[in-house]
């Protein structure tokens, strides 16, 4: 990489866009992600070559820029996502995945919450949505991923709660404020507020609600599998019947979330969704 | 934590950990059918395994009071093939065989001359619809000790096998069996049980799904091993065979 800081018409556009970053989805591609880097650090290296002499440089003179040169070629980046994160991540997206498609399945087989006499049918779920074949298969199919599902969710908590890193995205009082905001950017075309770090605090909110839908599900889907032996979570439910509206509700709950998150992640660029596949994010929004 | 790093660097890092996630790969097997059929197999399995462990031989299922009861009329038929496969009801008998000490036919007077027990318990289907019923009949238990079936607390015999008149046929888990809840059904809301519900003797267990309540039982065997694929109607098309609650 030759790329010698130049002080030409380009890094001034850079420059600028560092500045101006209120257009939705305006983050560098990722292409261009390195190069503006490597000038906005050059840019800040300049300041310092301006107030060099113009005369003939002096040997060790001629060594220190040397050295900025190879500093303006870092590129700006964070590791977001621990390893324990983007696993259970990802398992958790299939297994999520395959509950729901199943899980459809089975509520196909008597689709109402109210009594089997008479039957009233709540909804139609088109069978092309689900997974399984028949109530049978999708009932294999859950009782399986279901394992996968509770151990990554469980796994997930413990990882957050013993390594700290629940810290980058719980939602907390002091990010009530910042909702508002955030959600009259992205649906109101307002003004985008500054990035203060990993996560904003709608997605702080996303986030932890989505947690809560997990426990949610798994705790209402260990009373419809078991509600003798977990006769307690029943009770605290409300009983059998409307554990299973609770179950439904949950799955709702991550209806409503994931095209969101789709859409957010197909907006955000390629940098962005890659992060959570290495961890590491190129050139974050954020500056600390 | 923004670091600042070589592009090189930063690609090698991210390559690295990209790596990492290789074992999430496995999981695409289940994209493969002729993988996927048996790995939710063993799935269901091992649901099975932890179901088994999970139960509690002396945990009672909620009962109910008489007015939470679902009028009878609005008890559902469930049936796999005829409502009333026409059993012979003066002349029938349940048949016992096994590891008991006194196989042989036994007599519907027999079963009803144990102490029987009325008790109001959440019927749960497999479709994830419920009814409160009210069921009479003998624990399962006491019929057991008057064949003299091997359920002792040693090398207690591990399974009862039902088949019914209309060839369903089911297969139980002796702790789930020995429950206290668990009926040899005769009564239904106070009255014989009715054709359609089994006449004239059913399984009852609320701590089983609807599936595993056999009806019109003609015979019982108890047995350490299942007969291969003739575990359950239900369950050898893939329904879960421990169906507990």
């Amino acid at each position: 990489m030759a790329d010698e800081p130049s002080g030409d018409g380009r890094r001034e556009e850079i420059k600028k866009e560092g500045i101006r970053d209120d257009v939705a989805g305006s983050e560098p591609a990722s292409s261009a992600g390195p190069e503006v880097c490597e000038a906005v650090v050059a840019k800040l290296e300049m300041v310092a070559d301006e107030s060099a002499p113009k005369e003939p440089v002096p040997v060790e003179a001629r060594a220190e820029t040397t050295a900025k040169a190879e500093e303006a070629e870092l590129v700006r980046a964070a590791y977001e996502h621990p390893l324990a994160i983007r696993i259970t991540h990802w398992v958790n997206a299939i297994s999520l995945f395959v509950m729901i498609t199943s899980g459809l399945r089975i509520f196909r087989a008597f689709p109402s919450f109210g009594p089997k006499i008479p039957e009233k049918i709540l909804l139609d779920i088109p069978k092309s949505l689900t997974l399984g074949g028949w109530l049978g298969g999708a009932l294999q199919w859950h009782f399986t991923f279901m394992w996968f599902f509770a151990a990554s969710g469980i796994f997930y908590l413990l990882f957050q709660i013993f390594s700290g890193h629940y810290r980058t995205m719980l939602f907390m009082p002091r990010d009530i404020s910042g909702v508002w905001p955030m959600a009259r950017h992205y649906f109101l075309f307002g003004p985008k507020p500054p990035a203060m770090g990993q996560y904003n605090p709608l997605q702080k909110l996303a986030y932890t609600s989505t947690v809560g839908l997990g426990a949610l599900s798994l705790l209402t889907g260990m009373v419809m599998y078991k509600p003798t032996q977990f006769s307690w979570l029943a009770f605290l439910f409300g009983g059998f019947h409307l554990t299973r509206i609770w179950h439904f509700a949950a799955m709702c709950g991550f209806l409503a979330f994931i095209p969101g998150h789709l859409i957010m992640v197909a907006l955000h660029g390629w940098a962005n969704f890659f992060s959570m596949f290495s961890g590491w994010k190129r050139e974050p929004e954020y500056q600390e | 934590m923004i670091t600042r790093l070589e592009d090189k660097e930063l690609k090698r890092k991210s390559r690295r950990e990209l790596l990492k996630l290789a074992p999430i790969v496995a999981l695409g097997a289940f994209a493969f059918p002729k993988v996927s059929n048996r790995l939710i197999e063993e799935g269901v399995r091992f649901s099975d395994w932890a179901a088994g462990e999970m139960f509690r031989s002396q945990h009672l299922a909620q009962t109910f009071s008489n007015s939470e009861v679902v009028p009878f009329a609005k008890f559902p038929y469930n049936f796999y093939d005829v409502v009333d496969p026409g059993v012979n009801l003066e002349k029938w008998t349940l048949t016992v065989e096994g590891d008991v000490r006194h196989p042989g036919e036994y007599t519907l007077t027999q079963i009803q001359a144990l102490p029987k027990i009325v008790q109001n318990t959440r019927h749960i289907c497999v479709e994830g619809w419920d009814v409160i019923g009210s069921f009479g009949g003998a624990r399962i238990s006491d019929f057991l000790k008057l064949i003299g079936a091997n359920v002792g607390p040693n090398n207690r015999a591990r399974f009862l096998e039902v088949t019914c008149v209309d060839d369903y046929y089911e297969s139980i888990d002796m702790a789930s069996a020995l429950h206290p809840q668990s009926l040899f059904c005769y009564e239904m809301y106070g009255q014989p049980l009715d054709r359609g519900h089994g006449a004239p003797l059913r399984l009852q267990m609320p701590t089983k799904l609807g599936y595993k309540q056999a009806k019109y039982l003609d015979t019982i065997r108890i047995t350490n091993v299942l007969t291969s694929g003739k575990t359950g109607y239900w369950e050898d098309q893939g329904y879960s065979w421990f169906g507990g609650l």
